[in-house]
């Protein structure tokens, strides 16, 4: 039984019930963070303040949203792209955030490929990121068929299609996805229920398991060093500010992060106000068609380099058709990142550019997953689609084949060395 | 410096994944075709001077009063738009502003052939007259005639013409605007009783299934076009619908440069009504998050003092 | 011992109890994402064929898919017997108009004689068969039955059994 004596002030009151001054430490004061480290690092603090946007904007957009085939697309483009009070600025942030929070999702993914931050104790960290990642994906595909315009349309017809190639069950999953034959107003407000309820309270769930699965291993750094965070921690307390090699969370770490925040912020509103059109495809400003589909239908940036994976396999092979070979490699390419912490084979944490052909590995992933993307949107015809096809190949071989073998050499190396 | 070259590197790819699936793969899924000039050089100019006097004779007897009004002029229309649908598959334009809003050399080719002038031979022949007869003239020299006519259209139109009257005359009787309530009949005046909202929909039910007859589809709203095709676009198609989308129901409608600018001037405040708004409180959010920055990294340098 | 295994009998039935009604609630989750009788119920569309000229293209709508019909007698259009629906004296293809790649609606080009699909550049022929990139297999053939010159779509007739059959 705790002791309750009179307090002299609120925050005593409060403190003597909720802890205040021990959480503060736990969260903030003495939660301690490498000091070896760059902007990258930045990522996780941009992100959950895009997160923030996105759930802010999202919360005004649905005031006047309507769920409703019939009212949904001029709900989106009059009555709140023109009528109600800055409801042009709500969705101009939501959409411009909603594609540049995959941008700093990968950065923030491949930032922990190249130091390989997914291993020796920190594989939740990644597998929960790599949750967030999907989950965030299905947040992305659901919202983007809210305003019922043409892509929004076509997107969902192609999308749940993919379903059907699922053995035995695939044309009735189709059907019992959609709620309908077809992409209709039953599939409609599933999917607003989705995006606006089921995925978002999922997010915030597995946001919490991401930062607490930080608390164990900690933070990385720059060269992979192991610290003694007590150890260090202790220095920092005892004054020794310069030596320590640790930094705590408020306010040393954060206000490195506000300032990249702040230079992160102008860029995002850059694009807001000057340069949407990337995120808010002008083809989805004509209403949804199931009548006419447009000349070219392609997913936003950040899926193009799995849709590319899914296409990239346009012929037969032996008694497998293209469409079941790409639907095979698509699924492998959504789940292969999940699998990173096994298929780095060496126990070696440090950054790729100390790690040899782990360096050149990461390099080639990189070029060869922007050409997926690139590809992914050009018309498949001529040498397109054998470039796709070669990307994808290549993207399948490095992951399945390239990345044990490297690190398996470089296990045996470290294994000598040591 | 360090943080520099990492800084340069997230930009570098970042910078060539969006040039990639932005500009690039743009330009290699839309056909390049040739910026409108607005010259409409297929058409030969007739030559002759007209004489606005004549030409109002010459409107008088040739019979056009039969299908088109002349507001300005008093000559009203000879039947609604929903009748005036039923028989020519669209409502013929007020020629009150003609003059001012299309080219006079596409004028007199309209005036001579329309079908032709339009662009529309390969959806109109013998079997299948295009509504608008063609003009052979009231017994003098033809293109003298046609002359006249298009210098009396230019002598009553007005010397400005409104971007939103640009639309209603040039795109309006195929096109409804919806989020500046205009529909092909005409604005939907505020209703009182259902039945009266009931027959404005009948009419308008009416009218576009005529026109869809006369095109074989029936036109889009152009509420949000100025967002999904964009100015450039807009601007190039109204000049020759054919170059850019071929096979399409829209004729060739002539207007001239500066209407056709009206006209997207319109568009744009229909569609993107809210772009001044964007535009004066852009630099106002930049310069928060710039001394927002600034501070930051005051602030930043100050808490790191003693920790390096 | 025996009071322990008791407890432990007694945690099972609690526990079985518990996923018996979790397994229910599943269940009534699953219904309610499933399609509403009235979708399943609706969707018969009659089409009246005798008013189309040789080479005729048409699209009518069943189910909120387009479905393609192309007369094809008196016309050097490519005709195929394991394909075409036989309507009176009019050959007919008749086909779901949606690319069996991704479901994008296929366009018919009259001069080239084929569906090509704008998506993921697929190609089918006059007959519905798949004859160049991803689909897997020809346009998918909706079920119908043939009353006199009419074309019921949604019932399987015999003619629908034969065709399907034989493909």
């Amino acid at each position: 039984m705790a002791q309750f004596e009179k307090a002299n002030s609120v925050y005593e009151w409060l403190d003597q019930r909720l802890a205040l001054t021990k959480l503060t430490k736990v969260l903030m004061t003495e939660y301690w963070i490498p000091k070896n480290i760059n902007f990258l690092w930045a990522m996780g603090v941009v992100l959950m303040t895009m997160f923030k946007i996105l759930l802010i904007s999202g919360i005004f957009l649905l005031m006047y949203y309507k769920p409703d085939t019939k009212l949904a697309f001029d709900s989106v483009n009059y009555t709140i792209m023109q009528e109600v009070w800055f409801g042009w600025l709500w969705r101009h942030m939501h959409g411009v955030a909603a594609s540049v929070v995959f941008l700093v999702i990968y950065i923030h993914m491949f930032t922990g490929i190249y130091y390989g931050s997914y291993k020796r104790g920190r594989e939740m960290i990644w597998l929960s990121g790599m949750l967030l990642f999907v989950t965030f994906s299905a947040e992305a595909f659901s919202g983007y068929m809210l305003p019922w315009g043409q892509m929004s349309y076509w997107a969902a017809q192609v999308i749940t299609n993919l379903f059907g190639g699922i053995p035995f069950i695939g044309d009735e999953l189709v059907i019992w996805i959609r709620g309908n034959f077809y992409v209709a107003d039953a599939t409609l407000t599933r999917f607003f229920m989705l995006h606006v309820l089921l995925l978002p309270l999922v997010i915030m769930g597995i946001i919490g398991l991401h930062f607490y699965s930080l608390r164990i291993p900690h933070v990385n750094n720059q060269e992979g060093e192991e610290i003694d965070f007590d150890a260090e921690a202790e220095k920092f307390k005892a004054g020794r500010k310069a030596e320590a090699k640790v930094i705590p969370f408020w306010p040393v770490f954060i206000s490195k992060d506000l300032f990249v925040l702040g230079v992160f912020m102008i860029f995002y509103f850059y694009l807001v106000f000057y340069h949407y059109n990337f995120a808010m495809d002008p083809i989805n400003f004509d209403p949804a068609n199931p009548m006419k589909t447009p000349p070219h239908i392609y997913p936003e940036w950040y899926f193009l380099w799995s849709y590319e994976v899914l296409r990239g396999f346009f012929f037969d092979v032996g008694p497998l058709s293209a469409m079941d070979i790409g639907l095979m490699a698509f699924g492998i390419a959504n789940v292969i990142f999940f699998l990173m912490p096994w298929l780095d084979r060496s126990p070696v944490v440090a950054p790729a550019h100390k790690r040899g052909p782990f360096f050149i590995w990461f390099w080639v992933l990189l070029v060869d997953m922007i050409v997926l993307t690139i590809w992914g949107k050009l018309p498949p015809t001529g040498i397109n689609a054998w470039i796709g096809f070669f990307a994808s190949i290549t993207f399948l071989g490095l992951l399945l084949v390239a990345l044990p073998m490297i690190t398996k050499q470089e296990a045996k190396r470290a294994g000598g060395a040591a | 410096m360090r943080e520099l070259k990492i800084l340069g590197v997230v930009i570098l790819f970042t910078l060539i994944t969006y040039w990639g699936v932005e500009p690039f793969a743009h330009s290699q899924m839309h056909a390049h075709h040739e910026p409108a000039t607005f010259k409409y050089e297929d058409i030969t100019p007739l030559g002759k001077k007209g004489n606005p006097q004549r030409g109002a004779e010459i409107f008088a007897n040739a019979g056009c009063t039969g299908c088109h009004s002349v507001k300005s002029q008093n000559l009203p229309a000879p039947m609604d738009p929903v009748a005036a649908s039923a028989s020519y598959g669209v409502n013929p334009p007020d020629l009150s502003d003609a003059g001012a809003l299309y080219d006079p050399k596409y004028l007199a080719a309209v005036i001579k052939n329309p079908a032709h002038a339009m662009k529309l031979d390969h959806k109109f022949n013998e079997n299948r007259p295009f509504p608008m007869p063609n003009f052979y003239g009231v017994g003098g020299d033809l293109d003298q005639e046609v002359a006249d006519i298009v210098a009396y259209l230019q002598s009553i139109a007005p010397k400005e013409v409104e971007p939103k009257e640009a639309f209603v005359n040039a795109c309006g009787r195929c096109h409804d605007m919806k989020y500046d309530n205009w529909y092909v009949i005409g604005p939907k005046p505020k209703m009182d009783t259902e039945l009266e909202e009931a027959q404005f929909n009948l009419k308008h039910a009416e009218y576009q299934e005529n026109l869809k007859k006369y095109l074989g589809t029936n036109p889009p709203d152009l509420s949000m076009y100025i967002r999904s095709r964009g100015h450039e676009y807009i601007r190039d198609f109204i000049e020759d619908p054919q170059k850019i989308l071929h096979g399409t129901a829209m004729p060739r409608v002539g207007l001239t440069e500066e209407a056709t600018e009206k006209v997207v001037t319109y568009m744009e405040n229909v569609g993107d009504r809210k772009k001044e708004k964007r535009e004066s409180l852009g630099p106002l959010v930049l310069l928060y998050f710039i001394i927002f920055a600034l501070l930051a990294y005051a602030w930043k340098q100050k808490v790191w003092r003693d920790v390096h | 011992m025996a009071d322990q295994k008791r407890r432990d009998f007694i945690g099972m039935v609690f526990g079985g109890f518990a996923a018996a009604g979790g397994a229910a609630a599943l269940y009534a989750m699953k219904r309610t994402w499933d399609p509403l009788p009235s979708v399943m119920a609706a969707g018969f569309t009659t089409v009246d064929l005798s008013p189309m000229k040789p080479g005729e293209f048409r699209t009518v709508t069943w189910r909120g898919k387009p479905i393609f019909i192309l007369k094809k007698d008196h016309t050097d259009l490519k005709k195929c017997d394991d394909a075409d629906v036989k309507v009176g004296e009019g050959d007919y293809l008749v086909r779901i108009g949606l690319c069996t790649h991704l479901g994008c609606i296929p366009a018919w080009e009259p001069g080239k004689q084929i569906f090509k699909c704008a998506c993921h550049g697929g190609e089918f022929d006059a007959c519905g068969a798949n004859t160049f990139g991803p689909p897997p297999r020809p346009l998918d053939i909706p079920p119908f039955k043939i009353e006199g010159t009419k074309l019921v779509l949604g019932e399987e007739g015999p003619e629908y059994k034969k065709l399907v059959g034989k493909a």
